[in-house]
């Protein structure tokens, strides 16, 4: 039908569910460690506005992590469900490792995330940024297995093949393959930076409409901080990451690149922009840098990039996908960067948070951290096709073969459900953070003593002034 | 080496499962329970009940996922795609009931109710799928040559239909009765009220299933009813008959905190059943725990870690429920 078949619909399905599902755990990752600053800063400091910024962004936490906790369920199963081949060929790799994710970090932060949210005054305040601290390591140590599993899949080392099925022989060289230090880094700052860009998008969408208290005030600096530190080592981890490729993936760069052929002894130019078409074995429309792809990819002006042709048709990345996934990364990599010089500029002459024009661009530069995290995710994993462990698996070899009809089912109930309902959890979201942080927001959720009516140790809906709770007699959901 | 990894990696599955049986067994329960009470205090009580420990409860069937997928990979991958549209709904259900937790508090008041209908057909999705799992994992798998060779509907049967039903009951009862723990006032006797009626709906459906299983199945019945396997076995159901009776007293007396616990012992003894009727299977009816197995290398890896870390997550999972001990009353909603 269409051309498309069942294995297209459960790439489309695998696609679809962890693109939504990575949206959610970057968010936790950022606002986890974000909240234990806040909390650190309070303590410390006793300055409210920690305490009232703690609170509002728990708030937007706690609908956050419910959406990664239920979407990461589903992954958790669909290896099995939808790759039962590769479960049963690499299961002992993968397995494994997702199983220490599960111990080391799952439960960490479901088991801490309760006195988080809930418990405020259920336990004293070392106790609290304990479990606050908790929480956001076990997001921390979650990236590290999960990626280490991903990684595996790109540069699998550390085993033997026995039986036509993969059996680990040195869980060190698994767990620390070689793109696994590069992929860990660059994932772990676009969560930090996506949420930093978050936080300051909500900051600026305030200032803009005349609100202005130091609550806001400081999430902007805090956010644009990050910007100006951040961007610019992930832009230089983005390069190592993209030579590490180079040296085990390099049919990916090349299709990243756009690079069909190396003539002569000539370098290799770099394609700013263009159309590869994988028919025709060329990039059309291209405009290029004699010379440039050499210097960025192997430091050298003598050394040729590896080109597509090199590869036979049926090992080739889609490299038109790719091509443009990867600079719309890169892209937004810029702009972030901008974004930070910009912001510290503004700074330095006092109108940080004055000038309309950057507030402007920090609203509409909300939503890039998570783009750029996307295509980056669709660069590497689109380009390490057709391969599903690069060199071992093809992906064709991999699914369990279940019928057209049932992955159009599924895919269609996955699809509708994850609109409707994340859909719902993101306006939720939007809509606590245009309610923004109010000064001293903090200061009621202390102020319940014993015997006295707990004030909600969650301000959650309680922080909702909507006239919705009349008929509960203490007003209170 | 003198250690049999794949009995111990069977017990690990086997304990993860029977937790998560216990802890998402009545927070869905209370999903189950919603359509009979009405009032939306109630409600808010209901759910807060649970609020600071769900995600932790679910956790153990993302274990139970995760260590089959790395102890037994075969069983994940046979197990997983022949049961693939009951576990593709039960997890669409979990979903819903899951985001319903945060959801319905900050849905404005003409949406909530949208809300307490996901929150409500997630739990019965949910648990009605799960139900349906364990019949067509209990009925088995065709396999050849570690391909699952059934065809996609082969767990539609009234067997697993049955049991779908059968675990919705035993969800209700668990959340009854852990309402009439965590509960007070009027939400509490409306459980006291509910619980009889449902011991008996579920002594009724433990005892269908029980039947059933060995008639369909002459290898599960030789097991239990040969010599001299039968004394063996024989206390299992004379101690669901046992805890049945204290069950009833214990609801009769107004008691709060037994008739949870007389429940829990109720569907570790069920459990235990179903583990004697299929041992040594994991994929039955043919698949031992050792023909499934992971390699040692991959087995012992994840043992070093599983018992270092399972005591210290014991340790903390109880904390977190010490620190929400008590009752939950309308005036302390966390929410």
């Amino acid at each position: 039908m269409f051309g498309i078949e069942a294995l297209d619909l459960a790439r489309i399905q695998f696609g679809f569910t962890i693109s939504f599902h990575i949206i959610f755990p970057a968010i936790t990752i950022g606002l986890a460690s974000y909240l234990a600053v806040l909390e650190g800063l309070w303590l410390n400091t006793r300055q409210e506005v920690y305490r009232d910024l703690y609170h509002f962004w728990a708030k937007i936490f706690a609908v956050n992590f419910g959406m990664g906790v239920v979407s990461g369920l589903v992954m958790a199963y669909q290896f099995g469900t939808n790759w039962s081949a590769f479960s049963d060929f690499a299961g002992a790799v993968t397995g494994p490792l997702l199983t220490y994710e599960v111990l080391t970090a799952f439960f960490l932060e479901a088991g801490f995330l309760g006195v988080m949210l809930f418990g405020w005054q259920r336990v004293g305040p070392g106790l609290h940024f304990f479990s606050t601290l908790m929480v956001a390591i076990g997001t921390l140590i979650s990236t590290f297995w999960i990626l280490a599993s991903n990684s595996w899949m790109h540069t699998p080392q550390g085993f033997e093949i026995i039986d036509g099925r993969v059996i680990p022989v040195d869980w060190f060289a698994v767990v620390f393959n070689p793109s696994f230090p590069y992929r860990l880094a660059h994932m772990a700052t676009a969560a930090f930076l996506a949420t930093a860009f978050f936080v300051g998008a909500s900051a600026a969408w305030h200032l803009l409409r005349g609100r202005d208290n130091p609550a806001l005030r400081k999430m902007l600096s805090m956010a644009m901080w990050m910007a100006l530190l951040v961007a610019p080592i992930q832009a230089m981890i983005g390069d190592f990451h993209g030579l590490n490729t180079l040296k085990y993936q390099p049919a990916k760069i090349a299709a990243i690149e756009g690079h069909w052929e190396n003539h002569g002894n000539e370098p290799t130019p770099l394609i700013l922009f263009g159309w590869p078409d994988m028919q025709r074995e060329e990039t059309r429309f291209k405009l290029e840098i004699p010379a440039l792809g050499s210097l960025i990819l192997t430091h050298s002006l003598d050394q040729q990039v590896p080109a597509l042709k090199e590869f036979a048709p049926e090992d080739r990345p889609n490299a038109t996908i790719v091509f443009w996934t990867f600079r719309v990364m890169v892209g937004l990599g810029v702009l972030m960067i901008l974004t930070g010089l910009w912001g510290l500029w503004l700074r330095a002459r006092g109108r940080l948070y004055q000038s309309r024009a950057f507030l402007h661009l920090a609203v509409w530069m909300g939503p890039s951290g998570i783009i750029a995290m996307l295509a980056g995710w669709y660069t590497t994993e689109i380009g390490r096709q057709p391969w599903v462990i690069q060199g071992l698996m093809r992906t064709a070899d991999a699914s369990s073969g279940h019928s057209f009809a049932q992955m159009s089912l599924t895919l269609a109930l996955f699809v509708v459900v994850y609109f409707a309902l994340f859909g719902a959890g993101l306006g939720y979201m939007m809509r606590l953070v245009r309610k923004g942080p109010v000064t001293d927001e903090g200061k009621q959720a202390t102020e319940g003593g014993p015997g006295r009516q707990r004030t909600p140790s969650r301000p959650l809906s309680a922080a909702d002034e909507e006239p919705d709770d009349s008929d509960t007699p203490s007003g209170r959901s | 080496m003198g250690i049999d990894l794949s009995l111990i990696w069977a017990a690990i599955i086997a304990f993860g499962v029977m937790m998560y049986v216990v802890m998402d067994g009545f927070d869905l329960g209370i999903g189950i329970l919603f359509p009979f009470v009405k009032r939306k205090g109630e409600r808010d009580v209901m759910m807060n009940t649970v609020a600071p420990v769900w995600d932790g409860n679910e956790t153990w069937l993302v274990l139970g996922g995760a260590a089959l997928f790395g102890a037994f990979p075969l069983a994940y991958a046979v197990v997983l795609s022949a049961l693939y549209l009951p576990l593709i709904l039960m997890l669409l259900g979990l979903i819903f009931r899951g985001v319903a937790f945060e959801f319905r508090f900050k849905a404005k008041a003409d949406k909530r109710h949208l809300w307490d209908k996901a929150f409500i057909g997630g739990s019965l999705t949910a648990t009605f799928f799960q139900g349906v799992a364990l019949g067509a994992y209990i009925d088995g798998f065709a396999v050849v040559e570690r391909v699952y060779v059934g065809g996609a509907f082969a767990w539609l049967t009234p067997f697993s239909l049955f049991c779908g039903l059968a675990l919705i009951v035993a969800y209700a009862l668990l959340g009854c009765t852990w309402l009439i723990m965590k509960t007070e006032g009027r939400l509490q006797q409306q459980m006291h009220d509910l619980a009889r009626p449902l011991v008996f709906v579920v002594l009724a459906v433990t005892g269908i299933v029980s039947l059933w299983t060995p008639l369909a199945h002459a290898e599960i019945a030789a097991r239990w009813f040969s010599l001299p396997n039968l004394f063996w076995f024989l206390p299992v159901p004379l101690l669901v008959l046992l805890c049945t009776w204290a069950l009833l007293r214990a609801v009769a007396s107004n008691a709060h905190y037994s008739p949870f616990l007389l429940t829990l012992a109720l569907i570790f003894l069920g459990y235990s059943g179903l583990g004697i009727s299929l041992w040594p299977y994991i994929i039955p009816p043919s698949i031992s725990i050792w023909e499934a197995a992971a390699p040692p290398q991959s087995q012992g890896f994840m043992l070093v870690g599983a018992l270092f870390i399972i005591p210290f997550i014991l340790m903390y999972t109880a904390w977190s429920y010490y620190v929400f001990r008590g009752k939950v009353t309308e005036e302390d909603g966390y929410h």
